[in-house]
């Protein structure tokens, strides 16, 4: 494989991991909780896309809108989703004074509403959708053939990080999320607001969950009800090897974990490529063997977990 | 009537008791140190007047006004600032974002010089990660921290601990000032003769309840307050 198509390949699923690791770790900062219903969300912003039906293929419900209102659709839809979550299961089990396991629990129960409702609802048979069709094109890029759809995922992920990023460090609502995330107790003792703080970390968390739904169903085209799963196994396993409670290294090691597996699905001899995971997934293990604390904490030392 | 009056409180950590039916009082324009040896309930006391623990039995009075179970940010709202135990500042935040995270709404650092003049070397630091502070301009920091909620009660766990003499100085110079300013003091100190050059009234905790309390005056002349300090045994 050519080391420019290999770069773009692993560029486009790393993009993808990063955003979710970071709103994985945005929740995390403030909850100490690792929010297993982020793969939902994703999940839920893809059927929001498509009008609920039996049939395989499903007529588009958002999908149907001029590009500009569908990808602000989609976001906000999901983003509005995970606010919802926190403001309707988190928030009351937070206040009987639950405990990290509690919160995760709570998590498993939400991501397996969203899936039974979305099998109620639309029949667990995968569907097929088109979304951003344009974006299904191949062009030249430095010599090779790449999708146009990698390239957009990349760059907009990268926007993306960039915008989250200037939010933490230059308002006030992201300084007061990172001072919360540091010490949540300390932050409430200088007036940031706990609940506010949460809600915020919700809504960003669920506007990255929403455009990782428009980049994953516009790269495949598939619906399904389980399709979130691993999107936030990856997202969690990304924040684990990254740093748990480092933002940076979550969003490093959901690059990490795209590079490591476009590698293993390029290099290893066909006859394996079907257990690339258990290669991907060994892998994990020996980092984190050699690095229990992430492969990007330095300095400072580790955050609390 | 007081700024803060405590009436019966009593904290507890599951089945251990930590303070019990404890009463004090602080005054407009007062500092009140709490003193007395290891495992008094002295932080915990702080803790829960602040509104990070809530007490299992009794009230605390804000202005004739029982706050004993609001959450800590409507207290910081409402004018009680506490650096706890170990100051916890923001230490993978740089100097100027620990202060910009306490910032009431629509103020910024820059709006009160005063901690400026009150702890110069803060400026130098701006840019700086607060975990990277030594530990006296860590506490510079924390108190400067909670200036800026511009509080009415300022709550000062140990403000001395771990401190070289010049910074132990400087921080007790900071807090005089805020009292000169209006501001009452409720601290915590482990060091009696500290206590004693700092406060206007004492309470002297032991085993999780007040066992003594005076004007510091009348304490330091009073050789059972170093008995009661010290428990009748080690004063022997």
């Amino acid at each position: 494989m050519n080391l420019v198509q290999l770069l773009v390949d692993s560029l486009a699923l790393g993009s993808q991991y990063s955003l979710v690791a970071l709103g994985i770790g945005l929740i995390f900062g403030v909850m100490r909780m690792i929010n297993f219903a982020q793969g939902d969300l994703i999940t839920f912003g893809a059927y929001m896309l498509v009008v609920p039906t039996v049939s395989d293929v499903a007529p588009p419900m958002i999908a149907a809108l001029p590009t500009p209102v569908l990808i602000a659709a989609t976001i906000a839809v999901v983003a509005l989703a995970a606010v919802l979550t926190e403001r309707l299961a988190f928030r009351s089990v937070r206040r009987k004074g639950a405990d990290g396991p509690t919160l995760l629990i709570t998590s498993f129960a939400i991501g397996y509403f969203i899936q039974s409702v979305i099998l109620f609802l639309h029949t667990g048979r995968p569907k097929s959708v088109s979304v951003l069709p344009e974006l299904s094109q191949q062009i030249t890029f430095a010599g090779v053939r790449v999708a146009l759809v990698d390239l957009v995922t990349i760059s907009a992920s990268l926007g993306l990080l960039l915008s989250v990023g200037l939010f933490l460090n230059r308002t006030r609502g992201g300084v007061a999320l990172r001072a919360a995330a540091e010490d949540f107790l300390m932050a409430r003792l200088i007036g940031v607001k706990a609940d506010r703080v949460i809600a915020v970390a919700f809504l960003v968390s669920g506007a990255l969950a929403g455009a990782v739904t428009l980049m994953f169903v516009a790269k495949t085209g598939v619906l399904d009800f389980r399709m979130g799963v691993p999107l936030a196994i990856a997202g969690f396993v990304a924040t684990v090897i990254g740093g748990m409670g480092s933002l940076t290294g979550a969003v490093l090691g959901g690059f990490a974990l795209g590079l490591a597996s476009t590698l293993l699905q390029s290099l290893l001899p066909p006859d394996l490529r079907p257990a690339r995971d258990a290669f991907l997934y060994g892998l994990v293990i020996f980092v984190l063997l050699v690095r229990p604390q992430g492969l990007f904490v330095f300095g400072l030392g580790r955050e609390r977990v | 009537m007081s700024l803060l009056a405590v009436k019966d409180l009593t904290v507890s950590y599951g089945a251990i008791v930590a303070v019990r039916d404890l009463n004090l009082e602080v005054n407009a324009g007062e500092i009140v140190c709490l003193v007395g040896p290891n495992g008094a309930g002295k932080s915990s006391t702080t803790l829960a007047i602040a509104g990070a623990l809530r007490p299992s039995k009794g009230a605390i009075l804000l202005d004739g006004i029982d706050i004993a179970r609001h959450p800590a940010e409507r207290l910081a709202a409402a004018g009680i600032s506490l650096i706890p135990e170990g100051r916890r500042i923001f230490g993978r935040m740089t100097v100027h974002d620990n202060l910009i995270a306490a910032c009431l709404p629509g103020r910024r650092p820059s709006d009160d010089p005063e901690i400026f003049s009150l702890f110069p070397i803060l400026r130098d630091r701006m840019g700086q990660l607060a975990g990277l502070l030594s530990g006296g301009e860590q506490q510079q920091l924390a108190i400067a921290r909670a200036m800026l909620r511009k509080p009415r009660l300022m709550i000062v766990d140990e403000p001395s601990l771990g401190l070289s003499p010049r910074f132990v100085d400087i921080v007790f110079g900071a807090l005089r000032q805020l009292r000169s300013q209006g501001v009452s003091l409720l601290v915590v100190e482990q060091s009696a003769r500290r206590a004693l050059g700092l406060a206007d009234r004492i309470y002297l905790m032991r085993s999780g309840a007040v066992v003594m309390a005076g004007r510091a005056q009348t304490l330091a002349h009073d050789p059972e307050f170093e008995t009661a300090y010290f428990g009748k045994e080690t004063a022997k």
